[in-house]
């Protein structure tokens, strides 16, 4: 009886944590597709917003995606060929370079933005166009494909494969493609969906780095939530769920998976 | 090519991105803020001048009342996933941890229709008592905010932690007479304490540097990203933003080193 009164109050507790956190996304959900959200969603259904929203921000939709699959050709560029390194050369310089790559998850977005814009305002050309967007989204991003790539290389013996692959005489070059890289398949994919939803979703940085020329989504958010009807920031929200649910859903699925192994 | 110069190779790109579009820059900042016109004692302001004072007391009034709600809320219902299996369980899990890479500006808009001038609870509070409750642009609606986007990461830090816990050493104190409740209090409290000390340091130092949160909803209140804000682009002031920036930098990384000597890893990403 008590277990039961127990078990019924931590239910009812976690139902309305659940509700905090899901009632306010199906509000702005139902608000973009309803002719007046004062009126209530009786005054119709409708997909004008949504419409409104892709005339006036497509730009800003298109961008967010150039951006987000740019930082992710960077770290994995850069990131996976560091992941093995840091690996092999476990010490204490490769210890250090971990620490200082894993230091913008620490230091907040708005910091980093404005070094950024300290150092290199002066090249107008660079901080107009939207790579400059790109240094900081890839520099925030980089710590998560570098952890997802090293935690994979640490449940397997990459030492093993890689003096195996030597022995048969391959050069390193070959033995990091065709050895190295398929095994780490499952870092660099977990890698890559993090990179590509945060990049999407990045505002911290990306609000003092942008120019009216160069505005991401999570820009756009902003600029509607400030200065247009609910209905119309909300359909944008909505159009940002869409494109960032089922991301998250990969990065569930995946975890679960690994989790079963 | 000898293996060991292939391994620098390797390493290069990376290095040459963070030297020149993070260490460069962390650099030029920590030197722009000693260049105001009251040179390195700049730094000292952020301490020293009172309404900069009142906002740093501030920010870490509400990154600490964040940081606790969110480790009693998290507790209580990872504990309660983690242990009980039901129809629905993975669909309420998933619904707790959804909200983990919302930006947070987009975290600001939904305290907005939560309670907002057009808001549910605002609607719902006017039928029932007839008056409008309208609290979004508040300190209130700030935290609310914070609770949104601090709470997915905290519940899944706790659920692992939960997971690893020994049931033996539960059933032998209750074997041994333990009350339900002393068995939480002596047995389980303690056990989690490193899950606690990690997960709550990423929600306070997450909370500190929050921007898009407060960008959308804190109109009249300040907090250290706000006030850092509006002196680089209203005010110009560029050296006084550059100082609280690092200043806010040294707090939130402490933080989080701290925490770490403590219990292990800890990984932040910003709200």
């Amino acid at each position: 009886m008590r277990d039961r009164l127990i078990f019924t109050g931590q239910l009812l507790f976690t139902l309305l944590v659940a509700a905090f956190l899901v009632v306010p996304a199906i509000l702005s959900i139902s608000a973009g597709v309803t002719v007046n959200y004062f009126r209530g969603i009786s005054s119709g259904v409708t997909l004008q917003w949504v419409f409104q929203v892709w005339e006036l921000y497509a730009g800003t939709i298109l961008l967010s995606f150039v951006i987000a699959f740019a930082t992710l050709a960077a770290t994995l560029v850069a990131g996976v060929p560091a992941a093995y390194a840091l690996h092999v050369r476990a010490g204490r310089l490769s210890r250090i370079i971990e620490e200082v790559i894993t230091l913008p998850l620490a230091i907040p977005g708005l910091a980093i933005a404005l070094a950024l814009l300290f150092t290199y305002q002066g090249f107008s050309d660079f901080r107009r166009s939207w790579l400059f967007i790109l240094t900081g989204h890839v520099i925030y991003t980089m710590p998560f494909m570098v952890r997802s790539v090293m935690a994979v290389f640490a449940t397997i013996d990459i030492k093993t494969l890689d003096e195996g692959a030597a022995s048969l005489g391959a050069p390193p070059w070959r033995r990091f493609r065709d050895v190295i890289v398929p095994n780490a398949v499952p870092g660099i994919l977990a890698g890559s969906l993090m990179v590509v939803t945060l990049s999407l979703g990045e505002f911290n940085l990306t609000w003092m780095l942008h120019t009216p020329l160069t505005k991401t989504l999570p820009i756009g958010l902003a600029d509607s939530y400030a200065s247009m009807r609910l209905e119309v920031a909300s359909a944008y929200t909505l159009i940002f769920f869409v494109m960032i649910i089922p991301l998250l859903v990969a990065m569930q699925m995946f975890a679960d998976q690994e989790q079963k192994r | 090519m000898p293996h060991k110069s292939f391994v620098w190779l390797c390493l290069l790109p990376l290095v040459v991105l963070t030297v020149a579009f993070f260490l460069l820059p962390m650099a030029r900042l920590v030197v722009t803020g000693a260049e105001g016109p009251h040179g390195l004692a700049g730094y000292l302001a952020i301490l020293v001048e009172p309404r900069y004072r009142a906002t740093l007391i501030n920010t870490v009034l509400l990154a600490a009342a964040t940081t606790v709600v969110t480790l009693v809320v998290a507790t209580v219902a990872g504990m309660f996933l983690q242990r009980h299996r039901f129809p629905g369980r993975a669909v309420l899990i998933a619904m707790l941890t959804f909200p983990l890479a919302f930006p947070g500006v987009v975290v600001g808009f939904l305290i907005i229709l939560l309670a907002g001038r057009q808001g549910l609870i605002g609607d719902l509070s006017n039928r029932m008592f007839g008056e409008k409750l309208v609290f979004a642009y508040s300190i209130f609606g700030l935290f609310l905010g914070y609770l949104y986007f601090s709470i997915p990461r905290v519940i899944l830090t706790i659920m692992a932690a939960v997971q690893k816990l020994d049931i033996g050493l539960e059933e032998a104190a209750r074997s041994l007479g333990a009350s339900p409740w002393a068995v939480q209090r002596d047995v389980v409290l303690p056990a989690l304490g490193p899950a606690f000390v990690a997960s709550g340091a990423i929600a306070f130092a997450t909370a500190m540097g929050a921007f898009g949160t407060a960008f959308t909803l804190a109109t009249n209140i300040d907090v250290l990203p706000m006030l850092i804000y509006t002196e680089f682009t209203l005010a110009a002031n560029f050296a006084t933003s550059a100082a609280l920036s690092v200043g806010l930098g040294i707090i939130a990384w402490a933080i989080l080193a701290l925490a770490r000597s403590f219990s292990g890893s800890t990984v932040a990403a910003a709200g």
